[in-house]
């Protein structure tokens, strides 16, 4: 009889092989997937995971493995913030849109200036976006206690409609003979968030993600702040009595989340997307929210687990092309990964024991 | 016999819980199980109650041989059990609770007359149609005891039945449990409380380490002899020296508060001084407004500024880490939680409350070398027992991390501290050195509140006493002098059930 036995104290070993073994897993039940879908499981698996880095055109894949992790990274950490501390922000995904909507606003606004201060205010104007759209399930959050995971959910969904009213109306190219989208930031230089290496993929949001990952460790493991996050999160009755007032800190994690969400936003509508276009989302503020788990909510975690993601992002689609397999089946692959680390996760709290002692 | 226990073993990884436990209770008997916290009594009465298993040995119940596979077969065979913590569901009635613990419980309006009849010819007034939410513990006891005797027990096992009561309900819940001997059934009582051992029970078995160490008569022993054979050792008592109080350090003026949560209670107009040097005890039964005066006092449920004053300045107003920067500390009684966070390391919890007071940081940034010194000086000094400060709080047995979370604040150096039940669930030796260093503190000249459910404790290091009673505190009184039954009253007496009994007597009569 197989059962689970409580450790006395979480394992320290196993938080740290759990991803790794859910990685696995996710393999192998990902590879029976694709063989029922009639495909080469080996051939698959390879596709998505070794040839964007060492394959033969890994030159471009790796870049592009940049610009994907870098909005990924900087959404979940933020998030991770107040996951830690339970505070579920689900709607990063509209601080994302709305970051890049009034950055990009800014931009257009300063076009054809040519002033270095422009893509500062950008940046500035970004993460306000974000944090303006985060405030607004926060503040309903600690005034009338609402449920912060309908509210931020939902707002995702007006944001959408933001979105697209603005590439319709408000920000449209009026140079664009009428088709929706904006003009294209990225060939306005002042407001360009192009590639600082070219090739590299790094632009300004990855240098952002790396100072963000760094600084997010700082806060969590050398902070009061932090200090009172984790607190919060693992006991929040003990969390009030060591003098965490509740209501500042949904205030703080919601802030930070809308600020890394929006910075994303920014970074990706001034770079690699170029304008604000209908169907500028792409939903890396809900993939972001796997990424924050799979990195066990630690800074560096998710860094690691950004970059998985966008491998399996960009092996998917490299998949997808070469051999035909339909983008839903990459989805579920990629919901397997959070499924799987769900699932094994229970191990750095529990251990298997085998066979009958006593009855508990 | 009725009840015979043969060589009951029961290991667990790393401890064994009883080892070779044997005794007999007879019909009618009242028998004691004595010992203290983590001496076996638990584990033994769950295998008796077929919630655990045993290793080895042999039971005998009623003439067969008996081995309950579970509380259900347990309950068949006519074995009751009385929890320590009430499985009760407080939005639900009387009646609606009593018929959920029941094996085939009959129609409501039959089980409502029953309950009324049991309650009357046993003295434990009740009504079926009553909310639990509403009840007193002591009410809420009655409610499990009505439901085990519902059920016409042969064996009824009472978990240390009155650390939630009142003296005088001590005396009616005595009352009934004599009269229930007489009719015949056996009780198997569960406590670690000599004096009530001494007057109520015919034979106790005395644990220690799981291991039967004496089987004696409760009544020729006394209670010293008893606690004696209980610890192993010979008892320290803290020694009191008679104090002059100083300065007023902390001033309660006309507090009332109103609970966050729909069950708590709400605390009216409480007043007091406390001067420096001073301890006041604060009794009263479980529930009565304990937790919210701490909160009150933490500042985790702040007030207006007046009704709380340290050293004259009003503070009713601030959170707690800003009356822990002008001196007054608290340690509240939930252990795992609230004093400390389980899953965090002894450094982490030693964070929690001595951040402002210790300097553990430095404009935000937390100064881990310090923490961890910290932590180490209240594991030193407080003779708490674990490897080391990176060990998780929930790794420690209850008694060391209680001595952890009252000596990280006494290390703190307190002008004001709080403390609601310091020595619950601590085993003796560990329960006198907290109150020692709690009258050290004072003599220091710090002024403790001890709030507790222990009576003895509050009578042996208070000054003065006081009780909470739904929410109101009597006048503090001279602890010196004050007898039982006056303790009894300013807790609230039994909420007027004497008449009840007697009457109950009368009529049964």
């Amino acid at each position: 009889m197989i059962r689970l036995e409580k450790r006395p104290q979480p394992s320290a070993a196993w938080s740290y092989v759990t991803p790794v073994l859910a990685v696995l897993a996710t393999m192998v039940a990902g590879g029976l997937m694709f063989a029922a879908l009639g495909k080469d499981p080996v051939v698959a698996i390879r596709t998505i995971f070794w040839d964007p880095i060492f394959g033969e055109f890994a030159f471009y894949y790796r870049g592009q493995l940049l610009v994907k992790a870098a909005p990924l990274v900087l959404i979940a950490l933020g998030l991770s913030l107040g996951f830690r501390a339970g505070i579920w922000n689900i709607g990063a995904e509209g601080q994302y849109i709305m970051g890049a909507v009034c950055g990009a606003a800014v931009g257009l606004a300063f076009y054809p200036a040519d002033l270095w201060i422009v893509f500062p205010l950008m940046v500035i104007a970004g993460a306000l976006g974000g944090v303006a759209w985060a405030m607004i399930p926060a503040i309903l959050k600690t005034k009338f206690n609402t449920n912060e995971i309908l509210v931020s959910l939902l707002l995702v969904y007006v944001a959408e409609e933001i979105l697209a009213s603005m590439a319709q109306g408000l920000l449209r190219n009026p140079e664009g003979s009428g088709f929706p989208g904006s003009r294209n930031l990225s060939r306005y230089d002042a407001a360009a968030n192009n590639e600082l290496i070219v090739g590299s993929g790094m632009h300004w949001g990855v240098v952002t993600a790396l100072i963000a990952v760094i600084a997010a460790y700082v806060l969590l493991n050398r902070h009061r702040v932090g200090f009172h996050i984790r607190l919060t999160g693992q006991a929040p009755r003990a969390a009030r009595f060591a003098g965490v007032r509740p209501d500042a800190l949904v205030i703080f994690c919601f802030g930070i989340a809308g600020a890394l969400a929006g910075l994303a936003g920014l970074f990706e509508v001034a770079g690699p997307a170029g304008q604000i276009s209908i169907d500028f989302n792409v939903g890396y503020g809900f993939t972001a929210i796997i990424v924050a788990f799979l990195g066990r909510l630690h800074p560096v975690g998710i860094l690691l687990a950004g970059l998985l993601m966008a491998l399996t992002y960009i092996g998917g689609e490299a998949a997808q092309s070469t051999l035909g397999l339909p983008a839903a089946a990459i989805q579920a692959f990629q919901g397997m990964l959070l499924f799987f680390l769900l699932a094994v996760d229970v191990l750095t709290d529990y251990r298997i024991g085998l066979g009958r002692r006593g009855v508990a | 016999m009725l009840l015979d226990l043969r060589g009951l073993t029961k290991a667990y990884p790393g401890v064994v819980a009883n080892d070779d436990v044997s005794f007999s209770v007879g019909a009618g008997r009242i028998h004691a199980l004595l010992g203290e916290n983590g001496a076996g009594k638990s584990t033994l009465v769950k295998m008796i109650y077929g919630l655990v298993r045993p290793d080895a040995g042999a039971m005998q119940f009623d003439g067969a041989d008996y081995a309950p596979a579970s509380p259900h077969e347990a309950r068949r065979r006519g074995v009751a059990m009385v929890f320590q913590h009430f499985s009760l569901f407080e939005a639900l009635d009387v009646a609606e609770n009593v018929a959920l613990g029941m094996e085939d419980p009959p129609k409501p309006r039959q089980l409502a007359r029953r309950i009324r009849e049991v309650s009357e010819a046993y003295g434990l007034p009740l009504d079926p149609a009553r909310r639990v939410g509403t009840l007193s513990a002591g009410e809420r006891q009655r409610v499990e005891i009505i439901r085990c005797l519902l059920q016409d027990p042969k064996l009824l096992i009472m978990d240390e039945p009155t650390s939630v009561l009142t003296p005088q309900e001590v005396d009616i819940l005595f009352r009934t449990l004599r009269q229930l001997a007489a009719e015949g059934t056996a009780i198997l009582y569960i406590s670690h409380k000599l004096e009530e051992i001494r007057t109520l029970c015919d034979g106790a078995t005395i644990l220690r380490l799981g291991k039967v160490v004496a089987d004696c008569t409760p009544s020729e022993r006394s209670a010293r002899e008893l606690a004696e054979l209980m610890v192993g050792e010979t008892l320290q008592v803290p020694q009191r020296q008679p104090r002059e109080g100083g300065a007023v350090a902390l001033e309660l003026r006309n507090l009332s508060l109103t609970p966050r949560s729909p069950f708590g209670t709400a605390l009216k107009e409480i007043s007091l001084t406390l001067k420096e040097g001073e301890i006041l005890g604060i009794g009263g039964v479980a529930g009565n407004g304990q937790d919210e005066l701490l909160a009150a006092l933490s500042g985790e449920a702040p007030t207006s500024p007046a009704a709380v004053q340290l050293k004259g300045a009003p503070v009713g107003q601030l959170g707690p880490d800003a009356r822990r920067r002008r001196g007054l500390l608290t340690a509240p009684e939930e252990r795992l939680g609230h004093a400390a966070a389980p899953d965090m390391s002894l450094t982490e919890n030693a964070l929690l409350t001595a951040m402002v007071r210790e300097r553990l940081e430095r404009r935000g940034f937390l100064r881990w070398g310090a923490a961890k010194g910290f932590a180490e000086q209240v594991i030193d000094r407080f003779d708490v027992r674990t490897p080391g400060p990176g060990v998780a709080a929930r790794a420690l047995s209850g008694g060391n991390l209680q001595k952890f979370v009252i000596g990280r604040e006494i290390l703190q150096r307190p002008e004001v501290l709080v403390v609601n039940q310091p020595t619950w669930g601590v085993d003796a030796s560990a329960a006198a050195a907290i109150r020692q260093a709690l009258l050290d503190l004072a003599d220091n000249g710090t002024a403790v509140i001890c709030i507790s459910q222990d009576l003895d404790e509050l009578l042996e290091i208070s000054d003065r006493f006081a009780a909470l009673n739904e929410g109101r505190l009597s006048a503090p009184r001279l602890a010196q002098g004050l007898t039982v039954d006056e303790i009894g009253l300013m807790m609230g007496g039994a909420h007027d059930m004497e008449a009840v009994h007697d009457a109950g007597a009368i009529h049964a009569g």
